[in-house]
This record gives C-alpha cells, sequence and structure tokens, in this order.
C-alpha cells in the first residue's frame, strides 16, 4: 500500500515533448512508473519516447484511461493546463512549474473544490511511492521501499528527509512534495490524513518552513486524530522578517509564521522535532522507538 | 515587486478612483513648480521610497510656503531615509511627491492581499487608520475587520456595506466607501496586485472618502504579463547585491553574518542558515541557486556572495538530485579559478555521483575543504570563518 499512486497507476504528462517534460518522463519511465502517454497541443497523433501524444488531456484520458498527470509547462500556460486536467477526470494532478500567479491560482482552487480532483504543487518536486511510481523531479536513485511517509513544503529537504531514512534502512511508503507557494494543492493535513489511513505507513516525517499557519494547522490534526509517531522539521528560524526566503510561501509577517511558532505547536502535539535538517532520520527513529 | 506611493496613485486615478491632487518631483526646483501648478496655499511634501514608517522618520512634512516646500524637498532628495521598516542602512529618495492638503475629519484603514488561509483576495479594514495594523490587530483584534471575496463572484455589495457600517460611516463617505470597494477589487486584478494598502484612508471635514497614501506591491510572477508595470521597478530602494542576483535569476537575500552560504533549494538553503547558527556562526546571506543547479548559476553565486566584504568563509550545501555532483563540483572548481575566491570554501555534496564529486575537488589542488556531511560543513564553516 502507499497513498495516491502505486505501480498501477496509469500516467500521462503534460508537456510531453517539452524538453524538461521529456527528460522527465524518460526518468520515470525507467523508475517503473506506468506512462501511458502525453500531452502537447498541435502535436496529437505522433510518437514520443515510444508513447502516444495527444492535442488534449481529454483525448488521453479516453485512449489511455490515464488517472494522474504530470504538468511541465511554462508558468504562463500552467493554471490552464491544471484545470484542462480537472475537466477532463484526471484524479492525481501534479504541477511541477514554478512560478504561477497567485491570482490564477486562486481561480484553480475555486474551480478544484467543485470538482474534487487532487492536485499536488506547484512549485514542487512531485510525489514519489518508492520502487512503484514516480510523478516528479526527484532523484529515484535516493527512494527504498519502506515505512515513513514524507510530506514536505521544500523539495531539497524532502531528498536530505528520503536519503536518511534510506541510511537507515527505514525506507519510505510514499513522498509527497507540497511545494512552496502560498496556493497551493494538497496540504499537511490532506496527506497526513492519508498516511494515518495507510497500512504501509508506520510513521510520519513532516518537512515545513517559516510563513503561513498550516504547520500549526497540522499540529492541531495531529494532536486530536493521529495515532502514527511523527517527526518534523521546519526551516527558517533565523531568516529576519519581511524578506521573502525563495518561496513565495516563505515569508515572515508580522508575528505570524516564524519557525519557532511552529516548532512549538508540533512539540506540544507530541510531535519529535529535529531542530538540525541532519537529524530528521534519527528524529523519526525516536518517534517509532517511543511508541 | 513594490511600487512607489506616486505610481500606485496614479494606477488608482486610471480606475477612476479620487486620489489627493498631487505631482512627483525629482528636484527642488521641480517641487516648487508641482506646488505651483497644484496652487493652495499648503502642501504636503513626501519621501518616495519603498517603506513605510517615514511619517515618524521626518519623510513626510506639511508645509505653507514655496519656500519651504523647496528647504523640505532639498532636505530629502539624494539622500537616504532611515525609518523602523528599513533600518539601519534606509533607501534613497529620488523624487518627492508633492501633494494637497486635505481636511481631516478621521482616518482609517483599508488593504486587499491574498489571504493564504482562505485562498481568496481578502479586505482588511479598521477604524484605527494610520497606526501599524500588525500592532492593531495584536493589542485589540476585534477592531480589524475583513471580509473574504470568493474569485468566481468577486466583491460583493453586502460585503461593502457590512464594513462601511463597521467603520460607522454615513451620508456621502458611506456612498464614497461603497463606491470605492469594487473599484480597488478591480485595480488589484487588473494589475495582478499581492497588496494594496490604504493607510490611511481619511473622512474629510465634508465627508468624503479618499486615500491619503498607498501602498502597492505586483506579483513578481506575473510581471510578464504586466509589462508596463514591469518598467516601474527601482532597484535603488533593493540592496546591491539583491538587485545583482535578481538579474542573475537567482534568489538572494543579504544577512548580516560573515558566512556565505550557497545552496539548492529553498528550504534547503535556509535549513543551512539554521544549521550555521546551531554551530555557533551567522549566515552572511540567503542564496537559492534553483532545484537544478548548473555550473553557470554557481559560477554566479560565487560572485554575488563576494560582492559582499563581511564573507570570511563560503559554504557550499548541494543536494544533486536530477544534476550529478560531479558536473557540480566542476563548476565549483572552475568559478573558484574564474572569479579568484580568496577566502576558504567549504563543500558538501550529496546525492548523485557525490562520491566522484568530492574526489574532484580534493584533487584539485585548490583551497576547498570537502566536507563529510551536513553537520561537518556547517562546523567547518564556523570555524574556518572565526
Amino acid at each position: 500500500m502507499s497513498i495516491l499512486v502505486n505501480k498501477d497507476t496509469k500516467v500521462i504528462c503534460q508537456g510531453f515533448t517539452g524538453k524538461q517534460g521529456s527528460f522527465h518522463s524518460e526518468q520515470a519511465i525507467a523508475y517503473g512508473t506506468r506512462m501511458v502517454g502525453g500531452v502537447t497541443p498541435g502535436k496529437g497523433g505522433q510518437t514520443h519516447l515510444g508513447l502516444p501524444v495527444f492535442n488534449t488531456v481529454r483525448d488521453a484520458v479516453r485512449q489511455t484511461g490515464a488517472q494522474a498527470t504530470m504538468i511541465y509547462v511554462p508558468a504562463a500556460f500552467a493554471a490552464d493546463s491544471i484545470l484542462e486536467a480537472a475537466d477532463a477526470g484526471i484524479e492525481v494532478i501534479v504541477c511541477i512549474t514554478e512560478g504561477i500567479p497567485v491570482l490564477d491560482m486562486l481561480n484553480v482552487k475555486a474551480a478544484l473544490r467543485a470538482n474534487g480532483a487532487k492536485l499536488i504543487g506547484p512549485n514542487c518536486p512531485g510525489i514519489i511511492t518508492s520502487g512503484e511510481c514516480k510523478i516528479g523531479i526527484m532523484p529515484g536513485v535516493i527512494h527504498q521501499k519502506g515505512k515513513v511517509g514524507i510530506v514536505s513544503r521544500s523539495g531539497t529537504l524532502t531528498y536530505e528527509a528520503v536519503h536518511q531514512t534510506t541510511q537507515l534502512g527505514l525506507g519510505q511508503s510514499t513522498c509527497v512534495g507540497i511545494g512552496g507557494d502560498p496556493i497551493k494543492g494538497l496540504d499537511f493535513i490532506d496527506c497526513l490524513e492519508l498516511f494515518e489511513a495507510d497500512p504501509q505507513t508506520e510513521a510520519v516525517i513532516l518537512v515545513g518552513e517559516i510563513g503561513g499557519s498550516r504547520e500549526e494547522e497540522a499540529a492541531e490534526y495531529i494532536r486530536s486524530n493521529m495515532k502514527k509517531p511523527v517527526a518534523a522539521y521546519i526551516a527558517g528560524r533565523t531568516a529576519p522578517k519581511g524578506k521573502r526566503m525563495g518561496h513565495a510561501g516563505a515569508i515572515i509577517a508580522g508575528s505570524a509564521g516564524t519557525a519557532d511558532a511552529k516548532i512549538r505547536a508540533l512539540e506540544t502535539a507530541g510531535v519529535v522535532v529535529a531542530l538540525s535538517p541532519a537529524a530528521l532520520g534519527e528524529a523519526v527513529q525516536q518517534a517509532l522507538a517511543a511508541r | 515587486m513594490n511600487l512607489h506611493e506616486y505610481q500606485a496613485k496614479q494606477i488608482l486615478r486610471s480606475g477612476n478612483i479620487n486620489t489627493p491632487r498631487g505631482l512627483a518631483a525629482a528636484s527642488a526646483e521641480a517641487a516648487v513648480g508641482a506646488a505651483n501648478e497644484l496652487g493652495g496655499d499648503a502642501w504636503v511634501v513626501k519621501a518616495q521610497i519603498h517603506a513605510g514608517g517615514r511619517g515618524k522618520a521626518g519623510g513626510v512634512k506639511v508645509v505653507k510656503s514655496l519656500d519651504d516646500v523647496r528647504v523640505v524637498a532639498e532636505s530629502l532628495l539624494g539622500k537616504p531615509l532611515v525609518t523602523n521598516q528599513n533600518a539601519p542602512d534606509g533607501q534613497p529618495v529620488n523624487q518627492v511627491l508633492v501633494e494637497e492638503t486635505l481636511p481631516i475629519a478621521r482616518e482609517l484603514y483599508l488593504s486587499l492581499l491574498v489571504d493564504r488561509e482562505t485562498e481568496r483576495v481578502a479586505i482588511v479594514a479598521s477604524a484605527a487608520g494610520g497606526m501599524d495594523i500588525e500592532e492593531v490587530a495584536h493589542a485589540t483584534p476585534e477592531k480589524v475587520l475583513t471580509e473574504a471575496c470568493d474569485p468566481l463572484l468577486g466583491v460583493q455589495d453586502f460585503q461593502c456595506r457590512a464594513l462601511a457600517f463597521a467603520l460607522e460611516l454615513t451620508g456621502e463617505a458611506y456612498k464614497d466607501f461603497c463606491r470605492l470597494l469594487p473599484q480597488l477589487y478591480r485595480v488589484f486584478l487588473a494589475n495582478d496586485l499581492s497588496l494594496l494598502e490604504i493607510n490611511p484612508l481619511v473622512v474629510t471635514t465634508d465627508n468624503r472618502v479618499l486615500p491619503l497614501d498607498c501602498k502597492m506591491s505586483v506579483d513578481d510572477n506575473a510581471l510578464y504579463r504586466r509589462k508596463a508595470l514591469a518598467e516601474l521597478r527601482d532597484d535603488s530602494q533593493i540592496d546591491a547585491k539583491e538587485a545583482a542576483a535578481n538579474a542573475a535569476n537567482v534568489n538572494y537575500v543579504a544577512l548580516t553574518g560573515n558566512i556565505g552560504c550557497m545552496v539548492n533549494g529553498a528550504g534547503l538553503a535556509m535549513a543551512t542558515m539554521d544549521l550555521i547558527q546551531l554551530e555557533g556562526g551567522t549566515p552572511a546571506n540567503f542564496l537559492d541557486v534553483g532545484g537544478g543547479a548548473t555550473p553557470e548559476t554557481v559560477a554566479q553565486g560565487f560572485k554575488i556572495i563576494l560582492l559582499d566584504p563581511n564573507v570570511k568563509a563560503v559554504l557550499i550545501n548541494i543536494f544533486g538530485g536530477i544534476v550529478r555532483c560531479d558536473v557540480i563540483a566542476e563548476g565549483i572548481i572552475q568559478a573558484v579559478k574564474e572569479v579568484g575566491v580568496k577566502v576558504p570554501v567549504v563543500v558538501r555534496l550529496e546525492g548523485t555521483n557525490a562520491e566522484l564529486g568530492r574526489k574532484l575537488l580534493a584533487e584539485s589542488g585548490l583551497a576547498i575543504l570537502a566536507a563529510e556531511s551536513l553537520t561537518h560543513a556547517a562546523k567547518l564553516a564556523v570555524e574556518e570563518a572565526a
């Protein structure tokens, strides 16, 4: 078991024939992901990487039964691509694209609330179920099938968590990079809920950062709803107020969104919080041992 | 990207919103000319910088003669203005805004912003105008009113009425306010703003509502489709190193410590700063070369870090995912040679081909310290910078 995607998930790529889409589709196929085709408007009917190209997501879904998509189209067109995928009945939409205007995302979120499709991202590394299905830009080689679920706002910090759990022999069930934008699809709580219900997942690592209050809300959720042990790390304890730290969502606005407030909330909820990113693996080991 | 007050008010006027009459001036001469053109016997001269707190810092002055317009404009122009928001260096005043004065009865607070919690554009209003809204929200949260706008519907009349009643507006002021909100909402959308703040929004003694100040921030991600706004970028208002980083498409934030950091990924970059602090050092900057770092971005990163004379050591932390560590190592070696790096460089490489990358660094003959782990890297950098 795992969450959201597995070895049977049929995946397409939007922006399939572009440079990014081609490279990461190749990587996904090499990893064993069940890729069934891709979409590039105007190139329908062609074959790319041995798979059919479609003009529209609707065509791709009709002819392949695709359930998930990974989006690598430029920021100016990405919101439209998400809406197209949702309209075609895709269940899991993974948008890697960085730099989508925030007002576009407000519209997308309003439309998705009515549609029910699950969006991961944008501006994220994607999702991977170790050994089964890789949808995104994460390096497949560091992953190992196992028992830790990972949910993270940061790409390379997710790799740290993966690397450390692999080194310790714990492995991962599914890793979800939810992305660093302020307006995004799945959030911590959505993933925590799925991990709690997944038999393969025995513990969860949550990687957060400054800005917003989703970590605090996740802490409250963990306290009242989760039986599985959780470990966490929050990046940005030393970040200055009012400065955007790379991610559009990573900004301390006034007194809200500080790392210390998030850490306090998580610790109060019984989460083992690592103060160093190098201690994530040990933290989850400790959380597991305490049960 | 922030706009100046005079630019923001021009945008309001182009949205058919009444503002105080005013003209921007880049010299004392032009300021006097502006006051002359506006007429009257009193004016406000306002320093134009991308920061708040101008009033308390002496950047906003009411004057009653053309001579005083000149004196105040001369005292402000060409110098940095230091406020509680941009200390210690302040920001240079290159323009002043000369405006008519208004007979003020009340000062309100009004802003529109993208609210990440509700995932809507929120309208925030308060009767406690002219003050720091953060402080008002903290001390007296009941005085801050919020209405969230459904993106599919926009701001509704009932929301305008609710806020107007809560602010105790009556007569013409009530009507002005209910007209103003939908206009501001349209301006917000049409310009891809992430913040539109009017503090204070004044009620005049003849019961009209006018924006006395206006602050706008444009969503950087939308500048590609707001070309006219993109041209209003004012690099004089940001740190020189941050401006260079913008030009090179690298995420950089200047800090006050002495360990220069270069990392791939924003989260890992913040984590690296935190780790330096845990080991007893202080980071000189935040620098994210992007999830897919290349030898070119590494070289750019070095150049930007070394613009800061406080840097005593550089820590490079790369988790090579799709990018191979041996390629990054070669980029680092090339950059160190090319840029002529004089300070110690500590490198931590992890991920694809990390062993090979470390070997290349060790055999380069350059003063590059290859760290064994993340923690070791931070320790080494702190030692080298001490």
